[in-house]
């Protein structure tokens, strides 16, 4: 089931799609793709400097992604940090981390990659699981609780976990200097977030995460612009559309919250069909409404229980 | 031939002139000036106090547009991340809005590149571009504006936006998604501009919502800096809420949609929008209504014609 989980969203991406690569801010950009999206960060900075990826897409996006990192520069891949233990997010490593350099001859790295690959510390237990069949490359070199930061090309790099919301391992990579934040599964503009319980997903982690987003994001002028936030699926966003999507989150868990406490079963709640105005935006075969609210309804549930 | 050659110099001299009433277009008009905001049309909608809740009249509302507008809270404008919020571009035209036309020309020919519109509420300047480019891809950016395009059909700017951030068409919870699209249509009628405005989104209306707003030639029209609003707007927590909150009806308790019914005597069905409202056809079946009592004007009546007692007042008092 675990697997069947993890796979969800490498089932919806191996639709080969056209990469485009967009200008976030700074030195961020966005490789957007109807499989997902992957961030990068490339920089110049004396001794310290190359290429930062955020999620490496599926093994089938490798390819597309090592083009299109050719086409923007000549540096070197040093850093790669997965959000979650999707394949979607984290089944390129194997592929991308090879074309890094070596950084294990002056002992200053990692044995097993050839570039420094950090993940939250579930996302690393997931990723290694035998069953998933990772090669030893492809798993994370170093992981964290809480919070990893370190700088590199001269701007100061956040890894903050957010966990538990779409899993237990989830995290977002805010680059300071260049004012952008990479949100992972916890925020996209074409589904529904995916609270995979089964992996430690939480509906309340899911609120509490937006909602730390938009504490870190600040806009520039008329409620837009300013810090830029690339979701996990979709387009470029800023706070605005962060707002947007938080407002829908937590209207359709207080629908559900409200089913709950009227004591409605989960087939009654989803027969009250509260997602019905989001339907049409968010639902997707593989993900949809009525998924949303059972998840949201058993998490609920779960979180009494404790 | 000799007259032709005499004459070359002054078609040579007049061609460039001409190639710039691209401002205005190879046979439109020229938008660019001040235009002051006429609210003639839905006034009490589109200045303050703004809609009643509940008035969903003239909106082709499907049933997840409805459900949507039901749970709708006036106190959303109060959660920080909305209180900034500008207009955005399918309700610009609409706010409080003197507007400043002008171009954005290419400097090595002169050749019409942009029209910039400035002066609608909260500061998203529109900028419609002329020179032919395409619109960005679905994983660009949105913002309140959105990206249009112009082109003109005779006397007509037909301008198409996309990549609109998710807004409200009126002030009381009726929405569109972001995915929507605005095509509008820019009108001159001796000084009188109007706009015509076709909001497309089919997730919460059921066919596009027309709508008109007029402006008026003024070209002694005191202008603010566009930006100052949204460039100084800072969101400030003016009552104290739980963090992440997001206020909203409940679905079956929001009990001030009925208000404007009872408020303006209006059948509470006919309140509720939808395409069937909105046509000639649905006066029979008003007619099959319990027509309730209009309390705005039965209060207006109290007020003007009996005393504190309910005693009819003396004549002159």
């Amino acid at each position: 089931m675990r697997i069947l989980l993890c796979l969800f969203a490498a089932t919806t991406a191996f639709a080969q799609t056209p990469m485009e690569v967009l200008h976030a801010r700074g030195n961020v950009y966005m490789f957007a793709s109807d499989s997902g999206n992957v961030t990068v960060q490339i920089g110049e900075h004396r001794d310290n400097d190359g290429v930062l990826m955020v999620d490496t897409g599926t093994a089938q996006m490798a390819e597309p992604i090592l083009a299109a990192l050719k086409k923007l520069t000549s540096k070197q891949l040093k850093y790669v940090v997965n959000t979650s233990a999707d394949l979607d997010h984290a089944g390129g490593n194997d592929i991308i981390s090879s074309t890094g350099g070596t950084r294990t001859a002056e002992g200053r790295g990692p044995l097993a990659a050839e570039v420094n690959i950090y993940a939250q510390d579930n996302t690393l237990t997931r990723l290694s699981a035998p069953e998933l069949h990772i090669p030893e490359k492809g798993l994370p070199t170093m992981s964290y609780e809480q919070l990893k930061d370190f700088t590199f090309n001269g701007e100061a790099v956040q890894l903050i976990s957010e966990a538990p919301a779409h899993t237990d391992g989830d995290s977002i990579v805010f680059f300071r200097g260049s004012n952008v934040i990479s949100a992972g599964e916890i925020f996209s503009t074409v589904t529904y977030p995916m609270i995979d319980l089964a992996r430690g997903g939480s509906i309340q982690g899911e609120v509490k995460a937006l909602n730390h987003l938009l504490e870190l994001t600040v806009p520039e002028i008329s409620q837009e612009g300013g810090t830029m936030v690339i979701p996990g699926h979709g387009r470029l966003c800023d706070e605005a559309d962060v707002t947007e999507y938080r407002d829908m989150v937590t209207i359709v868990r207080d629908r559900v919250a409200d089913l709950i406490e009227k004591g409605k079963t989960l087939d009654e709640a989803k027969a009250a069909r509260v997602t019905r105005d989001y339907d049409g935006r968010y639902s997707q075969p593989k993900w949809t409404g009525d998924m949303f609210v059972e998840a949201i309804y058993k998490s609920l549930k779960q979180g009494k229980q404790k | 031939m000799s007259r032709i050659l005499a004459w070359l110099p002054i078609i040579m001299l007049a061609a460039p002139a001409f190639a710039q009433r691209g401002e205005g277009g190879p046979t439109g008009f020229n938008m660019i000036g001040l235009w002051s905001g006429m609210y003639h049309e839905d006034e009490l909608e589109r200045t303050d106090p703004g809609p009643p809740p509940g008035d969903y009249t003239g909106f082709p509302l499907n049933e997840a547009g409805l459900y949507h507008a039901d749970s709708w809270h006036a106190d959303l404008v109060s959660v920080m991340e909305h209180q900034c919020i500008p207009h955005n571009a399918p309700y610009s035209m609409r706010g409080p809005a003197n507007l400043s036309i002008h171009a954005e020309t290419d400097p090595s020919n002169g050749r019409l590149l942009a029209y910039i519109i400035d002066g609608t509420f909260g500061g998203a300047s529109r900028t419609i571009w002329m020179d032919g480019r395409s619109h960005p891809s679905k994983f660009a950016a949105h913002t309140w504006a959105g990206f249009s395009t112009g082109e003109w059909h005779g006397d007509t700017l037909k301008v198409v936006t996309s990549h609109i951030k998710a807004g409200y068409l009126r002030r009381n919870g009726i929405t569109y998604n972001d995915n929507a699209t605005l095509v509008e249509f820019f009108d001159l009628h001796d000084k009188y501009l109007t706009v015509t405005t076709l909001t497309y989104d089919p997730i919460y209306l059921t066919e596009p919502l027309l709508r008109t707003e007029t402006f008026v030639w003024n070209p002694y029209q005191p202008m603010g800096a566009p930006h100052a609003y949204g460039a100084t707007c800072q969101p400030a927590p003016e009552i104290p809420r739980p963090y992440g909150w997001v206020p909203h009806h409940l679905p079956g308790t929001n009990t001030v949609v009925t208000g404007f019914s009872e408020a303006y005597g209006i059948p509470f069905a006919a309140t509720r929008g939808g395409a069937e409202t909105m046509f000639p056809e649905y006066r029979k079946k008003l007619k099959t209504m319990t027509i309730p009592p209009q309390q705005v004007f039965l209060n207006k009546f109290k007020r003007e014609h009996e005393g504190p007692d309910g005693q009819a007042k003396e004549a002159g008092k």
